[in-house]
């Protein structure tokens, strides 16, 4: 068995509105839903939408670029796959084309994370199937 | 019946709550939920053949069924902890349009007995739908519930200055409040720097920033004005009520330090007729300490980014000018996963001046709010303005 086959942290659930940002972060490509009637941009994938209600949507790919709006840094978390990860950042970051994103921020120090710092996204290959989206200092 | 108002149509004339200085109940689901629906109706003067209305946290039917009643209003909104203060809502507004009479709202949870015994009985729970937390944030290592109030703390503290020693501040009110409640989980004195010496669990929030995991259980009976002013008890009436709904998961909150009290709060103030200088007591939901002082700011007690600052010096506590939280709060008194019926038993009993040595002197208007769900999951805000 590979170390890729034991992940134990939570894997998002892969359905239709979804399954386009997750095929392009396995290609190490982050993409955005935008809406070609209002132009609107939204996080998280969804087929409506939440602006106009029109289903007319299309997939832009992020610059991958933004700002840490917020973060907590976690300390205590006994469940599978975290209880070894502690202490690990958690920040809800706000990308270029204006949506934010819940992520983990990695490649630092967790006390040198700042509000307002700016980061880039880098690609998690959790499993085979599955990757995840994380943010790390912008070079 | 006026338009667009509740303001008066209906009172509470009953409470009943179950909870304890250990933090543990010895009754649990079904049975404690009966309990405290017949404890309420004695403290009314009412039977249960008198009720034609029931409220839960999810399928009313089921308590209905137990207790051989066939009522003609039932509801089951459940939001989380804020989902007692719509239920108060919603059953005034169906007494108001004369839909029903007598209504129970009702609620029990304990989790510490359901972990000493065993087999749980959870209350009932309604249909959530797709579980966005799940799909876009667990996958993080976001926690249920602290990861959302630290994300907010952390924001509020960069936008705003907002210190730990302010938020710590209002874990000591609380307790000293808790202090004067025999069935508090919690007496010991407690000070700011208690407060910061506990483990971060989540930063920048503190074990004692949180609030507790108690048993607990409740109910209250809500009644025409007509009934209400020939029952057992003075009648404590609605004058001003409104919901707010905002947001599923915190990716689409747009601006972490202000939650939907800011809508809630003056709809509800506008109905009664009341502004924030009238509240002699405020039952705010303190599931965290970020959590109080962002309804304080979000609610017009102070402007937004001085909660920080309002709180100092102890406004909150026993002699300031804002009693809140007057049975110690979440963070010291009970939380049994979903703490809002407290927050209107608490209130009730102020107004009706039975609290004993923690009562607040020429009580005549109690504030409830809820904030939740949770701050960044299914957030939705209640305010409920109760009055003599």
């Amino acid at each position: 068995m590979s170390e890729k086959t034991k992940y134990a942290k939570p894997l998002p659930r892969i359905d239709e509105e979804s399954r386009g940002f997750w095929e392009a972060c396995r290609r190490h490509e982050l993409y955005v839903q935008r809406c070609r009637d209002c132009g609107a941009v939204r996080y998280y994938p969804r087929a409506l939408c939440p602006s106009c209600l029109s289903d007319r949507t299309e997939w832009r790919r992020a610059s991958g670029k933004g700002t840490v709006y917020t973060f907590t840094v976690t300390y205590q978390n006994q469940s599978a796959g975290f209880r070894d990860a502690l202490p690990y950042v958690m920040a809800y970051v706000e990308l270029e084309e204006g949506v934010r994103m819940l992520t983990n921020i990695i490649g630092c120090a967790p006390e040198d994370v700042r509000i307002g710092m700016l980061v880039e996204v880098t690609f998690d290959d959790v499993t085979a199937e599955l990757t995840l989206p994380k943010f790390k200092p912008a070079s | 019946m006026s338009t667009g108002t509740l303001r008066g149509a209906a009172a509470i004339v009953g409470v009943a709550d179950a909870v304890s200085p250990t933090g543990e109940l010895d009754r649990r689901g079904r049975v404690l939920e009966a309990a405290m629906i017949a404890e309420a109706l004695a403290d009314a003067g009412l039977t249960l053949a008198d009720v034609d209305g029931i409220c839960c946290s999810g399928i009313a039917t089921g308590i209905a069924e137990y207790l051989g009643i066939h009522p003609r209003f039932i509801e089951g909104t459940f939001v989380g902890g804020s989902g007692f203060e719509v239920h108060v809502e919603h059953a005034a507004a169906a007494i108001a349009a004369g839909l029903c009479e007598v209504v129970v709202g009702v609620y029990a949870s304990t989790p510490r007995l359901d972990r000493r015994i065993g087999g749980g009985v959870p209350g009932a729970s309604g249909p959530m739908g797709p579980d966005m937390m799940a799909a876009w944030e667990a996958p993080y290592g976001a926690r249920v519930p602290m990861t959302s109030y630290a994300l907010a703390a952390s924001r509020h503290m960069a936008q705003y200055g907002t210190t730990s020693e302010q938020l710590a501040q209002i874990a000591v009110d609380a307790r000293r409040w808790a202090a004067m409640n025999p069935r508090a989980r919690y007496r010991d004195p407690l000070t700011v720097d208690d407060v910061l010496a506990s483990p971060v669990i989540a930063s920048p929030l503190h074990q004692l920033d949180c609030c507790l995991v108690t048993d607990g259980g409740g109910a209250y009976v809500l009644t025409t004005a007509e009934r209400a002013r020939d029952l057992a008890r003075p009648p404590v009436y609605v004058l001003g009520a409104a919901t707010a709904s905002d947001h599923w998961i915190i990716s689409q909150m747009p601006d972490l330090t202000t939650t939907s009290g800011t809508v809630s709060g003056p709809a509800a103030f506008a109905m009664a007729g009341v502004g924030t200088d009238d509240v002699d007591v405020l039952m705010g939901y303190d599931s965290f300490t970020i959590t109080a002082l962002l309804h304080l700011e979000d609610l017009g007690f102070c402007a937004k980014g001085e909660g920080g600052a309002f709180v100092q010096g102890g406004r909150l506590a026993r002699d300031g000018a804002l009693p809140t939280n007057t049975d110690g709060g979440g963070l010291s008194s009970n939380h049994p996963g979903m703490r809002g019926i407290f927050l209107v038993i608490e209130g009730v009993r102020q107004l009706r001046g039975e609290c004993g040595p923690r009562q607040v002197q020429q009580c005549e208007v109690a504030l409830c709010h809820g904030t939740g769900g949770m701050l960044g999951l299914r957030h939705s805000g209640v305010t409920m303005i109760l009055g003599k």
